[in-house]
């Protein structure tokens, strides 16, 4: 063990320089041409602006940020515009891979050049449905834009909610009108390459009542070898009264980004959410994800891998709110941890007053690859009702050395055996994410993590 | 023709000799069982032939194909053609049958040939389900996790069919009588005895003489106290159901 060192608790100015974001008001899309952009989303956007100037920069001493330290942040460095290398620009071909064989229901690429590859049945289109792109939506949408952007997530909730409410142009929105029932997945990429740049994205899925869908989001870029860049993100999501959405996220940013997001979901009366989500990529994340239980009857559930490895550090912070009786919540996050990786998981169950009957679960398990890692695992429970059932479970553990020999002494070699054993753990998520593709997609970013 | 020969073996498990010197010889074609009551050792002898890192070889040398595998790794050793079917085995949640067994079967291949591409699949399937057959499991066995859940029953029967899917030349079989109603016993004894022949020894480790009913070993040792203290033939095993150990104990102090 290192002797901890404590020099000074006062920050050297230095380090506060390059702590500090480079963007001025004059950066803010659409701050030069007015016109262009919609008045409700200009003034939101400096609403946006004006909150992260005010808002510090977050520390450890604060709470939900005590096991993630963002002094080493360059953000200076950073910039709104990078130069691209041309073979980065269109995205790899696996990301591309059609997830469910020919049943598409939509596809959208958001690439760097500011195009977009639509694909989006007619089909549904004719039926209202909306799914199309964040620049797209501000001309061709504004006044629904106006009428759901910001509801679930707010710029105030923290520094980066307030930076992506300012800065977001790329991003992807769907709406499905009330009794639409989706049968074939939508599926959006947003693939980000650039060097120090720092990236701003917003999804809002808006599934109206009585409607269901099945939506598959992925964030990508390739590991730059050059300094740090940059994401922040929002993802707000409704599900209305009776509807059904599974919702699919998979993060996985190249090494030098430090990436954080504000994600929400808000489920309403006999709603069901089923939100899958990995992550593999970045080098520091900060991820809030929440489930709000708003209507009677809602239900909620979220699973998640994590896998790391080098010096990557990933934060999830989540939060099951049961707002409403008869509500229900179930979470399972799995983490693997290699080299000298890090992880938090922070996870809350919270019962507001009057909230009976409700039935909260969380469970957070940890697999350490090495005896440099480290898992951090806080679960949480606030109850203010009294006719509740709230479990929760958190483990952190190497790998069996029984499992081992055993396949060992059927002739696998030790990183096989540690493959095998690492691919069983994520199963249980693996069983949950509802098509093959996806699940095909999830298997391929492990079996990469192992090398 | 291989042979496993265990020469003048100690071992300690937590610093405590449990092996105090075995000699034991078992050639391809034979079948010899290895006898005692609990606690003597044998699954430390078993666990020491596949490499188990817990055990500590103090002395002794164990030869198979012309090398001292003492100093292999267990996966190495099972790429010779070594093969332990436990009297515990692992469970291995999310890890199917199927997808196990591939892997430990392309993982030999490759050890015998690096540009092995593996195991067709379809050669697989065809495999797996007639060794599923003959040993009476069900088809969806294969897609269930490996021992996760399984009954006593089930465990020793897919060790068995591991053991028929991976052909070893010399295989030791630990208390796989153990837990097993009489039915189960006979479809497991069935199951070794198709893999009986000139290409595979066998030792059979068990402290019931019931399975040598149909298991028919050629040679019986009996263990006592770390040290194999007796060696005969089949009628070894019988003579030990009428009369127990306690003929034996004098031959353990005289030793010792
Ligand atoms: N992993 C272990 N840790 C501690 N003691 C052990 C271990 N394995 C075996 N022993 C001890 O070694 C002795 C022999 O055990 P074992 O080889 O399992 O006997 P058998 O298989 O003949 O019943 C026993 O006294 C047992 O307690
Ligand atoms: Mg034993």
């Amino acid at each position: 063990m290192a002797t901890p060192v404590i020099v000074t608790r006062k920050r050297r100015e230095s380090e506060v320089e390059l702590n500090r974001f480079p963007f001025t008001e004059k950066d803010l899309p659409g701050f030069e041409q007015a016109d262009e952009v919609p008045a409700f989303l200009r003034e939101y956007r400096f609403k946006g602006w004006n909150l992260f100037q005010t808002i510090p920069m977050p520390t450890t001493n604060d709470e939900a940020w005590r096991r993630t330290d963002l002094r080493g942040l360059r953000a200076s460095e950073l910039t709104l515009r990078a130069e691209l290398p041309k073979r980065q620009v269109k995205p790899p071909r696996n990301l591309l891979k059609p997830l469910v064989g020919k049943k598409h229901g939509g596809q959208i690429i958001l690439v760097p050049t500011y195009q977009t590859i639509h694909q989006v049945s007619d089909e549904w289109q004719k039926q209202g449905m909306i799914f199309t792109d964040f620049r797209t939506a501000q001309k061709e949408h504004a006044e629904w834009l106006s009428n759901t952007m910001g509801q679930i997530v707010r710029p105030e909730e923290g520094k980066f909610a307030a930076l992506a409410t300012a800065f977001a142009e790329d991003g992807v929105l769907v709406y499905i009108p009330r009794g639409v029932r989706l049968k074939e997945p939508l599926h959006s990429v947003i693939w980000s390459p650039g060097t120090r740049l720092a990236r701003f994205t917003r999804l809002l899925i808006w599934v109206d009542d009585d409607a269901e869908l099945t939506f598959v989001h992925e964030v990508a870029s390739p590991d730059q070898q050059d300094g740090q860049s940059f994401h922040a993100g929002i993802v707000e999501i409704h599900v209305g009264k009776g509807s059904h959405l599974t919702f699919v996220e998979m993060q996985s940013w190249g090494r030098d980004v430090w990436n954080f997001t504000h994600e929400r979901a808000r489920v309403d009366r006999d709603g069901t959410l089923d939100w899958i989500f990995g992550s593999v990529g970045s080098q520091l994340t900060k991820t809030f994800m929440e489930i709000d239980l708003v209507g009677e009857g809602a239900t909620g559930k979220m699973s998640g891998f994590y896998f790391t490895n080098g010096n990557q550090h990933l934060d999830h912070d989540t939060q099951q709110n049961h707002f409403a009786p008869h509500t229900t919540s179930d979470l399972l996050f799995k983490g693997a941890l290699q080299d000298r990786s890090r992880s938090v998981w922070q996870g809350m169950i919270y019962v507001a007053p009057g909230a009976q009957k409700t039935d909260g679960y969380q469970a957070n398990r940890n697999l350490t690859l090495s005896p440099h890692a480290r898992a951090d695992s806080i679960p949480g429970l606030e109850i203010m009702a009294d006719d509740v059932r709230c479990t929760h479970g958190a483990t952190v553990g190497k790998v069996d050395e029984e499992q081992l020999f055993y396949l060992l002494s059927r002739g696998i070699s030790r990183k096989e055996a540690i493959r095998l054993i690492v691919e069983g753990f994520f199963e249980p998520i693996m069983e949950r994410v509802p098509y093959g593709g996806v699940r095909q997609r999830f298997r391929t970013a492990i079996k990469q993590k192992i090398g | 023709m291989s042979e496993l020969q265990i020469v003048d073996l100690h071992v300690n498990v937590n610093g405590k000799e449990i092996l105090k010197g075995v000699n034991l010889t078992v050639r391809q074609g034979e079948v010899h069982a290895l006898m005692g009551p609990n606690g003597t050792g044998k699954s430390t002898l078993a666990y020491t032939l596949m490499g188990h890192p817990n055990y500590e070889v103090t002395q002794g040398e164990v030869w198979f194909k012309g090398q001292n595998i003492l100093e292999l790794e267990a996966d190495q050793r099972a790429h010779l053609g070594l093969f332990l079917a436990f009297q515990y085995p692992v469970a291995i949640p999310g890890v199917s049958v199927a997808n196990f067994l591939r892997a430990a079967i392309n993982a030999r291949r490759k050890a015998e040939n690096p540009e092995d591409k593996g195991i067709p699949i379809p050669e697989f399937r065809k495999q797996l389900k007639k060794v599923m057959d003959t040993l009476r499991m069900d088809h969806s066995f294969a897609g269930r996790y490996l021992n996760d859940g399984f009954s006593g029953g089930e465990k020793k029967r897919a060790e068995v069919l591991q053991m028929a899917m991976l052909k070893p030349e010399i295989a030791i079989m630990d208390e796989t009588d153990s837990g097993l109603d009489i039915d189960a016993l006979r479809i497991v004894a069935e199951g070794v005895n198709t893999l009986r022949g000139p290409d595979l020894g066998v030792l059979v480790i068990t402290h019931y003489q019931r399975i040598l009913n149909y298991i028919k070993p050629d040679i019986v040792h009996i263990m006592l106290d770390g040290r194999i203290v007796e060696s005969g033939g089949p009628d070894l095993a019988l003579h030990l159901e009428e009369h127990g150990y306690d003929w034996l104990k004098n031959k353990v102090e005289v030793i010792a």
